[in-house]
């Protein structure tokens, strides 16, 4: 008896759960939006919940490559830092305002994705992580160097906006709500064009050349150019994410560019679910809970971290997202 | 020996290292017809299929196309020009539906690199999928992800998506590989019903499937063309018959 009535409320249960996936997958960007807008009223310190957004967009990018085109990059870490060094130079050294800077920093994440991608797409699958770690080695040594530009291994410091001109309105970027909400408009705009290049056919072909590339190759499509325009799509927008960090920090660290930065990208999109449209948002927002609510109680965060990590491989094997999304389809 | 030529290979050759899979094969292959390459297993068909196709690039000689040298052209441009293939062991998108597989093939003559317009928009191609779906018989399959379908149908499908790209020439190779009988036969009367409207290369390795629909045949032997000609020809001709005596199903 106990098992009938069982029976017959699981069927319904997981039929609402698929409606509202579905619902979800339909007015995804607005449910984004949504939760970023809100998120502020739960997080428990402001300046966390801003970074959540960044590395959240920083990972978005990262899974567009990664997710829907499947191409492992080991060098994420140079487009978010070109676009953080572009971004903060624009200030410190230009005096520009900060929408030009913001730019520069989307600017600079295409161009070090273009830089890379034209050299990487020869290559495939272990060669491909590893052209990209090594290029974006290249280019972490370069703005190390450059210590006039970059201020070196102390980083660049002195990026700051106090206030935020919008036509006539003045902005206090100093104040945690108003910083938070000025980044989440921008993530929020980020999120609506990547939906809609997901939405596009363009986001088709994206996948269709993850599902086969000989396929695709034989239906006419240039595999090698769609890569390589993928990954300049990527580069822009984790060079957003990049450029919305230095203001955040006001300082560019050169950690930015360094290869544990990309090593988190792939870490935050394998924790909430690759070629998933939120998946890289709870990634982020799982990772950077854990660390910063572990390292209050132990300087040894990275174990229980870690620990954490490999309970959400084992039992979230597509991520948490991506595992809920195909729970729900069996 | 009636209709012009649609490609025409002169003398290409083919070698794999130290190994030399096709050599010097020069051949016509007419409009609208079907004509079918046949021969023992190793005999280069394969091969002989991929260069016309664009996948592999001639080692020497010259491919043709509508009186045009495309010889080392990339494969995506083999596409866009109507010469389109469908592989031996089935390549598919696997996760994508039905739908979405012959949809996608479609788009990619409309657009490529298009971020912006939502795909929904683009309804002709929906409704071109949806058409040759129909017409493959897979109609009732259109939101099941091609990994799902039963063998015989990832086949229809794998037809479908060559379709969908409007091909002048459709190139199949062993479109039949691995069918029941029944599913064997449906596959032939729908290759009979696709050559009223197209120039079709099939690539067969048993050769009694073909005589009965193809109107022209060429045998290739050691990576050499052994002989061509109407299938009654074919039938007949003393070497082809020493060649495939032994084979179990010829």
């Amino acid at each position: 008896m106990l098992l009938g009535s069982a029976t017959s409320v699981a069927p319904d249960t997981s039929e609402r759960m698929r409606g509202f996936l579905s619902f979800a997958q339909r007015r995804r960007a607005w449910l984004a939006a949504l939760f970023l807008i809100l998120f502020p009223l739960v997080a428990p310190f402001k300046a966390l919940a801003a970074m959540i957004l960044i590395y959240g967009l920083y990972a978005l990018g990262f899974n567009i490559l990664f997710g829907y085109l499947g191409l492992l990059s080991f060098g994420h870490s140079a487009l978010f830092g070109t676009g953080a060094y572009f971004c903060g130079i624009a200030i410190t050294h230009f005096g520009l305002p900060w929408w030009a800077a913001l730019a520069l920093g989307v600017l600079g994440g295409v161009l070090a994705a273009a830089a890379i991608g034209a050299l990487a797409i020869r290559t495939l699958g272990i060669y491909f992580a590893m052209v990209t770690l090594a290029l974006s080695q290249c280019l972490y040594y370069l703005f190390y160097e450059a210590t006039d530009w970059t201020g070196g291994e102390n980083g660049l410091t002195g990026v700051n906006v106090k206030t935020i001109n919008l036509f006539g309105f003045h902005l206090d970027f100093v104040n945690p709500i108003v910083h938070y909400y000025v980044i989440a408009a921008f993530v929020i705009v980020a999120l609506f064009a990547l939906s809609r290049i997901l939405a596009s056919p363009f986001g088709a072909v994206i996948e269709g050349v993850r599902e086969s590339e000989a396929r695709a190759r034989a239906s006419g499509i240039d595999v090698a150019r769609v890569r390589f325009v993928t990954f300049v799509v990527s580069g822009a927008f984790c060079g957003l994410a990049g450029a919305l960090l230095a203001l955040h920090l006001s300082i560019v660290p050169i950690e930015t560019m360094h290869y544990d930065t990309s090593g988190l990208a792939v870490m935050m999109c394998l924790l909430g679910g690759m070629g998933t449209f939120f998946g890289p948002f709870i990634g982020a927002a799982i990772f950077l809970l854990l660390e910063n609510l572990v390292s209050l109680y132990t300087v040894h965060w990275q174990l229980i971290v870690g620990a954490a990590f490999i309970a959400c491989v084992l039992f979230f094997p597509r991520g948490v997202w991506g595992t809920i999304l195909q729970r729900s389809r069996t | 020996m009636s209709g012009d030529i649609i490609l025409r290979t002169h003398n290409v050759s083919k070698r794999f290292g130290r190994l030399n899979a096709l050599n010097g094969v020069s051949a016509e292959f007419r409009r609208n017809v079907i004509t079918s390459i046949i021969g023992p297993n190793g005999a280069g068909k394969s091969t002989y299929f991929n260069l016309l196709c664009g996948a592999l690039r001639p080692s020497s000689g010259r491919i043709e196309f509508e009186g045009r040298d495309v010889t080392g052209l990339p494969q995506h441009r083999f596409a866009h020009m109507g010469i389109v293939k469908s592989f031996q062991i089935t390549t598919l998108f696997p996760q994508l539906s039905a739908h979405e597989n012959v949809r996608l093939a479609a788009q990619t003559r409309v657009t490529v690199f298009d971020m912006w317009r939502p795909r929904a928009s683009l309804k002709m191609l929906n409704e071109q999928a949806d058409f040759i779906l129909e017409r493959v018989g897979l109609g009732h399959r259109r939101d099941r992800p091609a990994a799902l379908l039963a063998h015989g149908e990832q086949r229809a499908l794998e037809i479908a998506v060559a379709l969908a790209s409007e091909p002048k020439l459709l190139l199949l190779d062993e479109p039949t590989a691995g069918m029941s009988p029944q599913e064997t036969r449906e596959m032939m009367d729908l290759i009979v019903r696709l050559a009223a409207e197209r120039t079709i290369i099939l690539v067969e390795h048993k050769m009694k499937l073909v005589l009965g629909i193809s109107d022209w045949l060429i045998v290739l032997h050691h990576g050499e063309l052994l002989a061509e000609g109407a299938p009654d020809d074919i039938k007949r001709n003393e070497l082809v018959k020493r060649v495939y005596l032994g084979q179990r199903d010829h």
